[in-house]
Protein backbone atom coordinates (compact mmCIF):
# COMPACT_ATOMS: atom_id res chain seq x y z
CA UNK A 1 0.00 0.00 0.00
CA UNK A 2 2.71 2.58 0.82
CA UNK A 3 4.25 1.92 -2.61
CA UNK A 4 0.92 2.36 -4.38
CA UNK A 5 1.24 6.24 -2.52
CA UNK A 6 4.88 6.49 -3.23
CA UNK A 7 4.15 5.83 -6.84
CA UNK A 8 1.29 8.29 -6.85
CA UNK A 9 3.03 10.84 -5.56
CA UNK A 10 5.72 10.53 -8.00
CA UNK A 11 3.43 10.40 -11.30
CA UNK A 12 1.79 13.41 -9.91
CA UNK A 13 5.54 15.63 -8.93
CA UNK A 14 6.35 14.19 -13.03
CA UNK A 15 2.37 15.76 -14.30
CA UNK A 16 3.12 18.73 -12.10
CA UNK A 17 6.45 19.60 -13.55
CA UNK A 18 5.37 18.84 -17.12
CA UNK A 19 2.75 21.50 -16.64
CA UNK A 20 5.19 24.23 -14.96
CA UNK A 21 6.42 27.11 -16.11
CA UNK A 22 4.96 29.17 -19.34
CA UNK A 23 2.70 26.23 -19.88
CA UNK A 24 0.74 27.53 -16.56
CA UNK A 25 0.52 30.94 -17.60
CA UNK A 26 -1.15 30.22 -20.89
CA UNK A 27 -3.69 28.05 -19.06
CA UNK A 28 -4.78 31.07 -17.33
CA UNK A 29 -4.57 33.53 -20.03
CA UNK A 30 -6.77 30.77 -21.88
CA UNK A 31 -9.77 30.60 -19.23
CA UNK A 32 -9.65 34.83 -18.64
CA UNK A 33 -10.37 34.52 -22.51
CA UNK A 34 -12.50 31.62 -22.89
CA UNK A 35 -16.61 32.90 -22.97
CA UNK A 36 -17.43 32.54 -18.98
CA UNK A 37 -20.79 30.73 -18.50
CA UNK A 38 -23.73 33.30 -18.44
CA UNK A 39 -21.30 36.47 -19.39
CA UNK A 40 -23.35 38.89 -21.51
CA UNK A 41 -22.67 40.27 -24.78
CA UNK A 42 -23.81 43.03 -26.33
CA UNK A 43 -27.25 42.70 -27.92
CA UNK A 44 -26.98 44.07 -30.99
CA UNK A 45 -30.49 43.43 -32.40
CA UNK A 46 -32.40 45.14 -29.18
CA UNK A 47 -29.70 47.14 -27.99
CA UNK A 48 -29.00 51.00 -28.72
CA UNK A 49 -26.28 52.48 -31.05
CA UNK A 50 -24.35 55.49 -29.98
CA UNK A 51 -22.33 56.99 -33.15
CA UNK A 52 -20.43 59.87 -33.03
CA UNK A 53 -17.78 61.88 -34.15
CA UNK A 54 -14.55 63.41 -32.34
CA UNK A 55 -14.16 66.63 -34.36
CA UNK A 56 -10.93 68.76 -33.96
CA UNK A 57 -11.42 73.00 -33.76
CA UNK A 58 -8.67 74.97 -34.15
CA UNK A 59 -5.62 75.12 -35.84
CA UNK A 60 -4.19 71.68 -37.24
CA UNK A 61 -1.25 71.39 -35.22
CA UNK A 62 2.32 70.32 -37.62
CA UNK A 63 3.59 67.23 -35.82
CA UNK A 64 7.37 67.20 -36.12
CA UNK A 65 9.76 64.65 -37.96
CA UNK A 66 10.54 61.73 -35.72
CA UNK A 67 14.58 61.31 -35.40
CA UNK A 68 15.61 58.15 -36.27
CA UNK A 69 18.99 58.75 -37.76
CA UNK A 70 20.17 57.09 -34.61
CA UNK A 71 19.03 53.39 -35.58
CA UNK A 72 19.60 53.23 -39.55
CA UNK A 73 17.15 50.34 -39.65
CA UNK A 74 14.42 52.33 -38.26
CA UNK A 75 15.62 55.32 -40.46
CA UNK A 76 15.28 52.93 -43.53
CA UNK A 77 12.04 51.73 -42.85
CA UNK A 78 11.16 55.45 -43.88
CA UNK A 79 13.00 56.45 -46.45
CA UNK A 80 10.81 57.53 -49.05
CA UNK A 81 8.58 59.28 -46.06
CA UNK A 82 9.90 60.40 -43.15
CA UNK A 83 7.95 59.09 -39.93
CA UNK A 84 5.69 62.31 -38.15
CA UNK A 85 4.97 62.35 -34.89
CA UNK A 86 1.64 60.49 -34.07
CA UNK A 87 0.34 62.77 -30.99
CA UNK A 88 -1.67 64.87 -32.95
CA UNK A 89 -3.71 63.51 -36.28
CA UNK A 90 -6.52 65.94 -37.73
CA UNK A 91 -8.13 64.01 -40.41
CA UNK A 92 -9.03 65.87 -43.78
CA UNK A 93 -12.51 65.83 -43.01
CA UNK A 94 -11.24 68.00 -39.20
CA UNK A 95 -11.95 65.54 -37.17
CA UNK A 96 -9.74 63.76 -34.77
CA UNK A 97 -7.90 60.19 -35.16
CA UNK A 98 -6.53 57.94 -32.23
CA UNK A 99 -9.24 59.36 -29.67
CA UNK A 100 -10.26 56.43 -27.40
CA UNK A 101 -14.27 56.51 -26.49
CA UNK A 102 -15.49 53.97 -24.18
CA UNK A 103 -18.29 53.85 -21.54
CA UNK A 104 -16.99 54.31 -18.45
CA UNK A 105 -19.94 54.63 -16.16
CA UNK A 106 -23.94 53.54 -16.07
CA UNK A 107 -23.60 50.11 -16.83
CA UNK A 108 -24.59 47.85 -14.30
CA UNK A 109 -21.67 46.73 -11.74
CA UNK A 110 -22.93 43.44 -11.68
CA UNK A 111 -22.86 42.51 -15.56
CA UNK A 112 -20.01 40.33 -16.71
CA UNK A 113 -19.30 40.78 -19.89
CA UNK A 114 -17.93 37.92 -21.99
CA UNK A 115 -14.04 38.44 -23.16
CA UNK A 116 -13.52 38.47 -26.60
CA UNK A 117 -11.55 35.00 -27.39
CA UNK A 118 -10.00 37.17 -30.45
CA UNK A 119 -6.84 38.95 -29.32
CA UNK A 120 -6.13 42.68 -30.54
CA UNK A 121 -3.01 42.96 -32.41
CA UNK A 122 -0.23 45.51 -31.63
CA UNK A 123 2.85 45.42 -34.26
CA UNK A 124 6.12 47.22 -33.87
CA UNK A 125 6.66 47.80 -37.40
CA UNK A 126 8.89 50.23 -39.36
CA UNK A 127 10.18 51.43 -35.62
CA UNK A 128 6.55 52.24 -34.53
CA UNK A 129 3.39 50.91 -33.01
CA UNK A 130 0.90 50.20 -35.38
CA UNK A 131 -1.88 50.68 -33.88
CA UNK A 132 -1.02 53.69 -32.28
CA UNK A 133 -4.17 53.09 -29.80
CA UNK A 134 -6.07 50.18 -29.05
CA UNK A 135 -8.82 49.44 -26.83
CA UNK A 136 -9.31 45.87 -25.24
CA UNK A 137 -11.40 44.55 -22.69
CA UNK A 138 -10.27 43.42 -19.01
CA UNK A 139 -8.41 39.91 -19.60
CA UNK A 140 -8.61 39.87 -23.48
CA UNK A 141 -5.10 39.55 -25.29
CA UNK A 142 -2.95 41.74 -27.43
CA UNK A 143 -0.88 39.76 -29.78
CA UNK A 144 2.09 41.60 -29.61
CA UNK A 145 4.21 41.32 -32.68
CA UNK A 146 7.74 42.43 -33.69
CA UNK A 147 7.46 43.00 -37.77
CA UNK A 148 10.76 44.82 -38.02
CA UNK A 149 14.74 43.54 -38.56
CA UNK A 150 15.30 44.66 -35.05
CA UNK A 151 15.51 44.75 -31.30
CA UNK A 152 12.61 46.16 -29.69
CA UNK A 153 11.46 46.34 -25.73
CA UNK A 154 7.94 46.54 -24.70
CA UNK A 155 7.32 48.48 -21.67
CA UNK A 156 3.75 49.18 -20.66
CA UNK A 157 3.66 51.85 -17.76
CA UNK A 158 0.06 51.26 -16.10
CA UNK A 159 -0.81 52.73 -12.96
CA UNK A 160 -3.04 50.44 -11.81
CA UNK A 161 -2.17 47.14 -13.24
CA UNK A 162 1.27 45.18 -12.93
CA UNK A 163 3.84 47.15 -14.97
CA UNK A 164 5.85 44.77 -17.06
CA UNK A 165 8.87 45.05 -19.54
CA UNK A 166 10.44 42.13 -21.82
CA UNK A 167 12.33 41.87 -25.34
CA UNK A 168 11.35 41.19 -28.27
CA UNK A 169 14.26 40.77 -30.72
CA UNK A 170 13.51 39.77 -34.69
CA UNK A 171 11.92 37.09 -35.73
CA UNK A 172 10.83 35.78 -32.24
CA UNK A 173 7.53 34.66 -31.76
CA UNK A 174 4.32 36.86 -31.04
CA UNK A 175 3.95 37.81 -27.24
CA UNK A 176 0.40 37.31 -25.68
CA UNK A 177 -0.25 40.02 -22.92
CA UNK A 178 -3.73 41.28 -20.91
CA UNK A 179 -4.14 43.39 -18.04
CA UNK A 180 -6.33 42.28 -15.31
CA UNK A 181 -8.15 45.60 -14.22
CA UNK A 182 -9.95 48.37 -16.22
CA UNK A 183 -7.34 51.49 -16.80
CA UNK A 184 -7.88 54.01 -20.01
CA UNK A 185 -5.23 54.91 -20.71
CA UNK A 186 -1.87 52.27 -20.29
CA UNK A 187 0.83 54.38 -22.08
CA UNK A 188 3.36 51.68 -23.50
CA UNK A 189 7.10 52.74 -24.66
CA UNK A 190 9.79 50.89 -26.02
CA UNK A 191 13.07 52.23 -24.61
CA UNK A 192 15.13 51.18 -27.53
CA UNK A 193 13.41 53.79 -29.90
CA UNK A 194 12.60 56.48 -27.37
CA UNK A 195 9.85 57.78 -29.84
CA UNK A 196 7.87 55.00 -30.06
CA UNK A 197 4.48 55.22 -27.91
CA UNK A 198 1.45 53.52 -27.79
CA UNK A 199 -1.78 53.60 -26.11
CA UNK A 200 -4.02 51.04 -24.73
CA UNK A 201 -7.76 51.45 -22.88
CA UNK A 202 -8.68 48.72 -20.91
CA UNK A 203 -12.00 48.29 -20.45
CA UNK A 204 -14.18 46.05 -18.48
CA UNK A 205 -17.19 46.34 -21.01
CA UNK A 206 -17.39 45.56 -24.82
CA UNK A 207 -18.27 49.32 -25.47
CA UNK A 208 -15.61 51.12 -26.41
CA UNK A 209 -13.81 52.19 -29.89
CA UNK A 210 -10.78 54.37 -31.43
CA UNK A 211 -11.42 57.02 -34.20
CA UNK A 212 -9.92 56.00 -37.53
CA UNK A 213 -9.28 58.08 -40.49
CA UNK A 214 -12.97 59.42 -40.61
CA UNK A 215 -12.59 60.35 -36.74
CA UNK A 216 -16.03 58.36 -36.28
CA UNK A 217 -17.17 56.15 -33.42
CA UNK A 218 -20.03 53.66 -33.05
CA UNK A 219 -20.81 51.73 -29.72
CA UNK A 220 -23.77 48.87 -30.59
CA UNK A 221 -25.58 46.99 -28.37
CA UNK A 222 -25.87 49.21 -25.37
CA UNK A 223 -28.76 47.73 -23.04
CA UNK A 224 -31.25 50.90 -22.32
CA UNK A 225 -29.64 53.45 -19.37
CA UNK A 226 -28.00 56.03 -19.08
CA UNK A 227 -24.37 56.76 -19.81
CA UNK A 228 -21.45 58.67 -19.20
CA UNK A 229 -19.23 58.36 -22.26
CA UNK A 230 -15.59 59.08 -22.41
CA UNK A 231 -13.25 60.47 -24.90
CA UNK A 232 -9.46 60.20 -24.36
CA UNK A 233 -6.74 61.59 -26.21
CA UNK A 234 -3.00 61.76 -25.33
CA UNK A 235 -2.72 65.28 -25.86
CA UNK A 236 -5.79 66.86 -25.37
CA UNK A 237 -7.19 64.43 -22.50
CA UNK A 238 -10.22 63.25 -21.95
CA UNK A 239 -14.20 64.77 -21.95
CA UNK A 240 -17.33 63.48 -20.97
CA UNK A 241 -20.67 63.10 -21.80
CA UNK A 242 -24.17 62.40 -20.30
CA UNK A 243 -26.26 60.24 -22.58
CA UNK A 244 -29.81 58.13 -21.99
CA UNK A 245 -30.40 55.35 -24.72
CA UNK A 246 -33.63 53.01 -25.23
CA UNK A 247 -33.99 49.49 -26.60
CA UNK A 248 -33.24 49.72 -30.40
CA UNK A 249 -32.42 53.77 -30.08
CA UNK A 250 -30.00 55.11 -32.57
CA UNK A 251 -28.49 58.16 -31.58
CA UNK A 252 -25.81 61.03 -32.03
CA UNK A 253 -22.95 62.16 -30.01
CA UNK A 254 -20.14 64.34 -31.06
CA UNK A 255 -17.34 65.49 -29.41
CA UNK A 256 -15.73 68.76 -30.21
CA UNK A 257 -11.39 68.77 -28.90
CA UNK A 258 -10.14 72.20 -28.69
CA UNK A 259 -6.56 72.34 -30.24
CA UNK B 1 54.02 51.01 -6.54
CA UNK B 2 54.56 54.66 -4.91
CA UNK B 3 51.94 56.52 -3.24
CA UNK B 4 52.17 59.06 -5.98
CA UNK B 5 50.38 56.21 -8.07
CA UNK B 6 47.92 56.13 -5.18
CA UNK B 7 46.99 59.30 -5.47
CA UNK B 8 46.64 59.03 -9.53
CA UNK B 9 44.46 56.04 -8.98
CA UNK B 10 42.45 58.55 -6.53
CA UNK B 11 41.81 60.87 -8.99
CA UNK B 12 41.34 58.57 -11.85
CA UNK B 13 39.22 56.37 -9.70
CA UNK B 14 36.87 60.37 -8.84
CA UNK B 15 36.76 60.86 -13.07
CA UNK B 16 35.77 57.47 -13.71
CA UNK B 17 33.02 57.85 -11.24
CA UNK B 18 31.75 61.62 -12.66
CA UNK B 19 31.71 60.05 -16.09
CA UNK B 20 29.79 57.21 -14.56
CA UNK B 21 26.73 59.37 -13.39
CA UNK B 22 27.03 61.38 -16.52
CA UNK B 23 26.33 58.17 -18.18
CA UNK B 24 23.67 57.21 -16.07
CA UNK B 25 22.25 60.72 -16.64
CA UNK B 26 22.36 59.87 -20.52
CA UNK B 27 20.61 56.38 -19.90
CA UNK B 28 18.04 58.52 -17.75
CA UNK B 29 17.82 61.56 -20.14
CA UNK B 30 17.24 59.06 -23.42
CA UNK B 31 14.70 57.09 -21.88
CA UNK B 32 17.00 53.96 -22.01
CA UNK B 33 16.31 52.68 -18.50
CA UNK B 34 15.04 49.60 -19.47
CA UNK B 35 16.39 49.14 -22.86
CA UNK B 36 17.94 45.85 -21.33
CA UNK B 37 15.29 44.12 -19.80
CA UNK B 38 17.43 41.63 -17.98
CA UNK B 39 20.39 41.88 -15.15
CA UNK B 40 22.99 41.05 -14.84
CA UNK B 41 23.47 39.65 -18.41
CA UNK B 42 22.06 42.04 -21.04
CA UNK B 43 19.94 40.58 -23.35
CA UNK B 44 21.04 37.15 -22.07
CA UNK B 45 24.48 37.73 -23.26
CA UNK B 46 27.68 39.42 -21.99
CA UNK B 47 27.23 41.69 -25.14
CA UNK B 48 24.39 42.86 -26.31
CA UNK B 49 22.86 44.06 -29.51
CA UNK B 50 23.92 47.61 -30.16
CA UNK B 51 21.51 49.82 -31.12
CA UNK B 52 18.96 52.76 -30.20
CA UNK B 53 18.77 52.91 -26.18
CA UNK B 54 20.91 49.42 -25.26
CA UNK B 55 24.12 51.71 -26.52
CA UNK B 56 23.37 53.66 -23.23
CA UNK B 57 22.45 51.28 -20.84
CA UNK B 58 24.61 48.97 -21.85
CA UNK B 59 27.66 51.82 -21.66
CA UNK B 60 26.24 52.64 -18.67
CA UNK B 61 26.70 48.78 -17.05
CA UNK B 62 30.12 48.96 -18.50
CA UNK B 63 31.53 51.98 -16.72
CA UNK B 64 29.85 50.78 -13.62
CA UNK B 65 31.97 47.73 -13.76
CA UNK B 66 35.01 49.71 -14.26
CA UNK B 67 34.36 51.98 -11.78
CA UNK B 68 33.91 49.27 -9.31
CA UNK B 69 36.66 47.28 -10.43
CA UNK B 70 38.76 50.81 -9.70
CA UNK B 71 37.02 51.47 -5.83
CA UNK B 72 37.84 48.06 -5.32
CA UNK B 73 41.54 48.08 -6.39
CA UNK B 74 42.01 51.48 -4.49
CA UNK B 75 40.50 50.14 -1.58
CA UNK B 76 42.99 46.81 -1.53
CA UNK B 77 46.17 49.31 -2.19
CA UNK B 78 45.12 51.73 0.02
CA UNK B 79 44.74 49.10 2.76
CA UNK B 80 48.19 47.96 2.45
CA UNK B 81 49.55 51.23 1.82
CA UNK B 82 48.14 53.79 3.43
CA UNK B 83 48.99 54.58 6.97
CA UNK B 84 45.66 57.34 7.66
CA UNK B 85 42.97 54.93 8.51
CA UNK B 86 39.84 57.51 8.20
CA UNK B 87 41.84 57.33 4.41
CA UNK B 88 41.16 53.19 4.29
CA UNK B 89 38.15 53.19 5.56
CA UNK B 90 36.98 56.20 2.93
CA UNK B 91 38.18 53.01 0.82
CA UNK B 92 36.16 50.29 2.29
CA UNK B 93 32.48 52.84 2.56
CA UNK B 94 33.54 53.29 -1.12
CA UNK B 95 33.60 49.98 -1.88
CA UNK B 96 30.05 49.19 -0.07
CA UNK B 97 28.91 51.99 -1.41
CA UNK B 98 29.00 51.09 -5.49
CA UNK B 99 28.29 47.43 -4.68
CA UNK B 100 24.72 49.01 -3.12
CA UNK B 101 24.65 50.94 -6.03
CA UNK B 102 25.50 48.01 -8.63
CA UNK B 103 22.38 46.22 -6.61
CA UNK B 104 20.19 49.03 -7.06
CA UNK B 105 20.77 49.07 -10.48
CA UNK B 106 20.01 45.54 -10.99
CA UNK B 107 16.75 45.96 -9.03
CA UNK B 108 15.67 48.83 -11.14
CA UNK B 109 15.52 46.53 -14.08
CA UNK B 110 14.48 43.98 -12.70
CA UNK B 111 11.51 45.34 -10.68
CA UNK B 112 10.77 47.23 -13.55
CA UNK B 113 11.98 50.92 -12.63
CA UNK B 114 9.94 51.43 -9.25
CA UNK B 115 10.81 55.36 -8.97
CA UNK B 116 11.77 55.29 -5.17
CA UNK B 117 14.38 52.69 -6.61
CA UNK B 118 15.65 55.16 -9.50
CA UNK B 119 15.88 57.75 -7.12
CA UNK B 120 17.50 55.97 -4.39
CA UNK B 121 20.00 54.78 -7.90
CA UNK B 122 20.88 58.63 -8.44
CA UNK B 123 21.11 59.45 -4.78
CA UNK B 124 23.50 56.67 -4.03
CA UNK B 125 25.40 57.70 -7.47
CA UNK B 126 26.23 60.75 -5.64
CA UNK B 127 27.38 59.46 -2.81
CA UNK B 128 29.90 57.03 -4.34
CA UNK B 129 30.89 60.50 -6.20
CA UNK B 130 31.39 62.31 -2.44
CA UNK B 131 33.48 59.13 -1.37
CA UNK B 132 35.92 59.02 -4.36
CA UNK B 133 36.21 62.72 -4.02
CA UNK B 134 37.19 62.72 -0.13
CA UNK B 135 39.42 60.15 -0.77
CA UNK B 136 41.16 61.93 -3.64
CA UNK B 137 41.42 64.75 -1.41
CA UNK B 138 42.47 62.79 1.50
CA UNK B 139 45.38 61.99 -0.49
CA UNK B 140 46.64 65.78 -0.65
CA UNK B 141 47.38 66.15 2.73
CA UNK B 142 50.61 68.77 1.69
CA UNK B 143 47.53 71.82 2.10
CA UNK B 144 48.99 75.02 3.73
CA UNK B 145 47.33 75.48 7.40
CA UNK B 146 43.89 77.63 7.06
CA UNK B 147 42.42 78.28 10.47
CA UNK B 148 38.46 78.15 9.92
CA UNK B 149 34.97 76.79 10.68
CA UNK B 150 34.32 73.90 7.98
CA UNK B 151 30.57 74.19 9.49
CA UNK B 152 29.82 76.46 6.41
CA UNK B 153 31.34 73.72 3.81
CA UNK B 154 29.22 70.93 5.22
CA UNK B 155 26.16 72.67 5.53
CA UNK B 156 26.62 73.36 1.46
CA UNK B 157 28.04 70.01 0.94
CA UNK B 158 24.29 68.58 2.75
CA UNK B 159 22.60 71.09 0.85
CA UNK B 160 24.05 70.46 -2.63
CA UNK B 161 23.56 66.43 -1.64
CA UNK B 162 19.74 67.32 -0.65
CA UNK B 163 19.29 69.04 -3.99
CA UNK B 164 20.36 66.33 -5.92
CA UNK B 165 17.67 63.99 -4.56
CA UNK B 166 15.16 66.32 -5.54
CA UNK B 167 16.95 66.72 -8.81
CA UNK B 168 17.18 62.81 -9.27
CA UNK B 169 12.77 63.29 -7.94
CA UNK B 170 11.97 65.47 -10.78
CA UNK B 171 13.80 63.52 -13.06
CA UNK B 172 11.93 60.57 -12.44
CA UNK B 173 8.31 62.12 -12.27
CA UNK B 174 8.17 61.21 -8.42
CA UNK B 175 7.71 65.26 -7.82
CA UNK B 176 7.36 68.46 -9.47
CA UNK B 177 9.81 71.08 -9.87
CA UNK B 178 8.62 73.84 -7.30
CA UNK B 179 10.74 72.01 -4.39
CA UNK B 180 13.51 71.62 -6.36
CA UNK B 181 13.67 75.02 -7.58
CA UNK B 182 13.13 75.92 -3.84
CA UNK B 183 16.18 73.63 -2.57
CA UNK B 184 17.98 75.60 -5.51
CA UNK B 185 17.67 78.72 -3.62
CA UNK B 186 18.54 77.16 -0.49
CA UNK B 187 21.73 75.26 -1.71
CA UNK B 188 22.73 78.12 -3.97
CA UNK B 189 22.42 80.36 -0.43
CA UNK B 190 24.91 78.29 1.28
CA UNK B 191 27.37 77.50 -1.56
CA UNK B 192 27.55 81.08 -1.71
CA UNK B 193 28.13 81.62 2.41
CA UNK B 194 30.82 78.11 2.54
CA UNK B 195 32.70 80.00 -0.55
CA UNK B 196 32.53 83.49 0.76
CA UNK B 197 33.53 82.82 4.16
CA UNK B 198 36.72 81.23 2.56
CA UNK B 199 37.30 83.86 0.38
CA UNK B 200 37.11 86.50 2.86
CA UNK B 201 39.35 85.12 5.54
CA UNK B 202 41.32 83.16 3.63
CA UNK B 203 42.18 84.93 0.18
CA UNK B 204 46.07 84.86 0.79
CA UNK B 205 45.29 80.81 0.69
CA UNK B 206 45.41 79.89 -2.48
CA UNK B 207 44.38 76.00 -2.76
CA UNK B 208 41.53 77.70 -0.12
CA UNK B 209 40.73 79.83 -2.66
CA UNK B 210 40.59 78.05 -5.86
CA UNK B 211 38.32 75.32 -4.03
CA UNK B 212 36.10 78.05 -2.84
CA UNK B 213 36.35 79.82 -6.42
CA UNK B 214 35.69 76.37 -8.02
CA UNK B 215 32.39 75.93 -5.78
CA UNK B 216 30.95 79.51 -6.20
CA UNK B 217 31.40 79.07 -10.45
CA UNK B 218 29.92 75.49 -9.88
CA UNK B 219 26.63 76.72 -8.35
CA UNK B 220 25.95 79.59 -10.09
CA UNK B 221 26.43 77.35 -13.49
CA UNK B 222 24.22 75.02 -12.55
CA UNK B 223 21.50 77.46 -11.48
CA UNK B 224 22.35 78.64 -14.94
CA UNK B 225 22.23 75.43 -16.36
CA UNK B 226 18.79 74.55 -14.78
CA UNK B 227 17.42 77.28 -16.14
CA UNK B 228 18.41 76.44 -19.47
CA UNK B 229 17.08 72.59 -18.70
CA UNK B 230 13.58 74.60 -17.84
CA UNK B 231 13.92 76.79 -20.97
CA UNK B 232 14.82 73.88 -22.95
CA UNK B 233 11.64 71.62 -21.74
CA UNK B 234 9.24 74.72 -22.46
CA UNK B 235 10.89 75.50 -25.53
CA UNK B 236 10.14 71.92 -27.07
CA UNK B 237 7.11 71.19 -24.91
CA UNK B 238 4.95 69.93 -28.31
CA UNK B 239 7.80 68.34 -29.59
CA UNK B 240 8.17 64.10 -29.50
CA UNK B 241 10.52 63.85 -26.79
CA UNK B 242 13.47 63.29 -25.36
CA UNK B 243 15.00 66.12 -27.68
CA UNK B 244 18.75 66.09 -27.94
CA UNK B 245 18.61 70.02 -26.38
CA UNK B 246 16.55 68.26 -23.72
CA UNK B 247 19.07 65.49 -22.98
CA UNK B 248 22.27 67.80 -23.14
CA UNK B 249 20.69 70.56 -20.75
CA UNK B 250 19.84 67.95 -18.21
CA UNK B 251 23.10 65.52 -18.41
CA UNK B 252 25.02 69.06 -18.26
CA UNK B 253 22.68 69.63 -15.12
CA UNK B 254 23.52 66.68 -13.73
CA UNK B 255 27.46 66.47 -14.11
CA UNK B 256 27.44 70.13 -12.96
CA UNK B 257 25.21 69.57 -9.86
CA UNK B 258 27.51 66.58 -9.02
CA UNK B 259 30.60 68.79 -9.51
CA UNK B 260 29.19 71.27 -7.26
CA UNK B 261 29.05 68.86 -4.41
CA UNK B 262 32.32 67.60 -4.72
CA UNK B 263 33.74 70.52 -4.87
CA UNK B 264 31.74 71.17 -1.36
CA UNK B 265 33.24 67.98 0.11
CA UNK B 266 37.36 69.25 -0.90
CA UNK B 267 36.21 72.73 0.04
CA UNK B 268 35.27 71.28 3.60
CA UNK B 269 37.93 68.76 3.79
CA UNK B 270 40.11 71.25 2.76
CA UNK B 271 39.44 73.47 5.80
CA UNK B 272 38.70 70.95 8.44
CA UNK B 273 42.19 69.13 7.75
CA UNK B 274 44.10 72.12 8.06
CA UNK B 275 46.00 70.96 11.21
CA UNK B 276 46.73 67.58 10.26
CA UNK B 277 50.53 66.79 9.77
CA UNK B 278 51.47 66.45 5.67
CA UNK B 279 52.70 63.38 4.83
CA UNK B 280 56.44 64.27 3.52
CA UNK B 281 56.29 61.70 0.80
CA UNK B 282 53.73 63.22 -0.89
CA UNK B 283 54.85 66.64 -0.23
CA UNK B 284 55.60 67.50 -4.30
CA UNK B 285 53.04 69.60 -5.78
CA UNK B 286 49.68 70.95 -3.64
CA UNK B 287 46.07 70.74 -4.09
CA UNK B 288 44.86 73.18 -6.78
CA UNK B 289 41.24 72.36 -7.16
CA UNK B 290 39.20 69.56 -6.61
Amino acid sequence: MKKIWIAVGVVSALALAGCGGGEKTQTKQAETAAPAGGAATPDLANGATVTGKVVFEGTKPVMKTLDMSAVPTCMNAHKDAPQKSQEVIVNDNGTLKNAFVWVKAGLPDTTVWQVPATPVALDQNGCMYNPHVIGVMVGQNIDIKNSDPTNHNIHPMPTVNQEWNESQPPGTPDKMQSFPRQEVPVAVKCNIHNWMRAYIGVVGNPFFAVTGDDGTFSLKGLPPGNYTIQVWHEKYGTQEQQITVGAKDSKTLDFTVKG
Amino acid sequence: MAPLALRRLAVLTALCTLLLIVAGALVTSNDASLAISDWPLSWGKLVPPMEGGIRYAFAHRVAAAAVAGLVVILAVWQQAREPRAWVRRLGWAAVSAVLAQAALGGAVVRFIDPKLFSIAHACLAQICFGLTVAIMVGHFPCLPAAPASAGPSLFAATGLFLQTILGAAVRHNAITAVPHIAGAVIATALAMWASLQVLMHHMENAPLRRAATLLLALTFSQVFLGLAAYAALAATAGDPQPMPVMIWATVAHVAVGSLAFGAAIALAMMVFRHDEPARPDLARGGMAVA
